[in-house]
């Protein structure tokens, strides 16, 4: 590996800029593909498989063998809403590896002794969220119920490359929502992003059991290919 | 990847600047129960200090030396071990699982 690369390598992971690397396992040489434009590479569907599913392999092309290296940020996991659901999240996210954030406005409920040792913003979503920013390796879980808080945060998740949408809310709710992110000027298409009501239907019933099926949901957005299968 | 192997690449960096000889070998396929997932690292200095793991200590030695002769010759190499390897007796995987480690130096 040239120095250059692996420096490359380096600068991206500070950025939490995936970066993918392919090495011909015949003779060592090597390329940096960018994420953004790999659909022209030879090896583009291999290059978006291990994009996908964050997973490094060696592939086969022709005769020749080459090995890509994938590299992602952590998952973060975006939470509008100090709440009690987001209490239980906390700890299970932790579990799974994904760094989480906190954003509440509503400075009873955002206080360090409810979220203990978890970054928390005290702001408005539209205040905060763009300086903290959304990239496609963040989930957006918005649990307020509070539309004057959580469409603000949604207006900017909807027009960002976040692998996940969740709203809390009953069917009811959402059908409200969604008349308002029309009259916002949101398309149906990009609407139809958003999970709601949020999480796998377990019938999840206490704020734990909530987050277990929010958790459940954003794994399965980030593992299963569109048709539900295995990734 | 993450932060573990990171790190890895992070040292393996710095350790380049520095000055010193430095190889990196990578899993680049497993069989097997294989105690570490494709992708994981090793770092290695030409004197043979290393960081991170292939294996979880089972083949590091033999991957040690194979990195000591890609830093002295400069080529690129693809190794294997696993229970039906002759050396892999020797330094093989307790587990039964088969590895292939790629081992490059830093150029």
């Amino acid at each position: 590996m040239k120095l250059e690369t692996l420096a490359a390598l380096n600068a991206a992971r500070r950025a939490r800029r995936a970066a993918l690397l392919v090495t011909s396992i015949a003779d060592g040489t090597e390329r940096l593909v960018d994420p953004a434009a790999l659909a022209t590479d030879p090896l583009a569907a291999h290059l978006d498989l291990a994009l996908r599913t964050g997973k490094s392999a060696l592939v086969e092309e022709g005769d020749a063998q080459y090995f890509i290296s994938v590299q992602t940020p952590p998952l973060r996991i975006l939470c509008v809403g100090a709440v009690h659901i987001s209490q239980a999240l906390v700890p299970m996210a932790r579990q799974l590896g994904h760094d989480v954030i906190i954003v509440d406005p509503r400075t009873a409920f955002a206080t360090p002794e409810r979220f203990p040792d978890v970054p928390l913003y005290a702001e408005w979503p539209d205040a905060i969220i763009p300086e903290l920013g959304i990239d496609r390796y963040t989930a957006v879980v918005l649990l307020t119920h509070d539309p004057k808080i959580d469409d603000p945060a949604l207006h900017i998740a909807l027009r960002s490359d976040s692998f996940y949408i969740g709203a809390l809310g009953s069917r009811k709710t959402h059908a409200k929502r969604v008349e308002r992110l029309e009259a916002a000027g949101f398309s149906a298409e990009s609407i139809a992003r958003i999970h709601a009501p949020i999480g796998l239907n377990i019938g999840a019933v206490s704020p734990a059991e909530i987050a277990l099926s929010i958790l459940g949901e954003i794994t399965a957005s980030l593992r299963l290919k569109p048709d539900g299968s295995r990734a | 990847m993450r932060a573990n192997d990171e790190d890895i690449l992070a040292s393996a960096e710095e350790w380049r600047r520095a000055g010193r000889d430095v190889a990196i070998a990578t899993v680049v396929e497993t069989w097997g129960s294989a105690p570490r997932p494709v992708g994981s690292r090793l770092v290695i200095d030409g004197e043979g200090n290393f960081l991170g793991s292939v294996s979880g200590g089972c083949v590091e030695g033999a991957v040690v030396t194979e990195a000591l002769d890609v830093i002295e010759s400069g080529a690129a190499k693809l190794v294997s071990f696993g229970v039906a390897d002759e050396t892999a007796w020797q330094v093989g995987l307790s587990c039964g699982g088969r590895i292939s480690v790629f081992v490059e130096k830093v150029a």
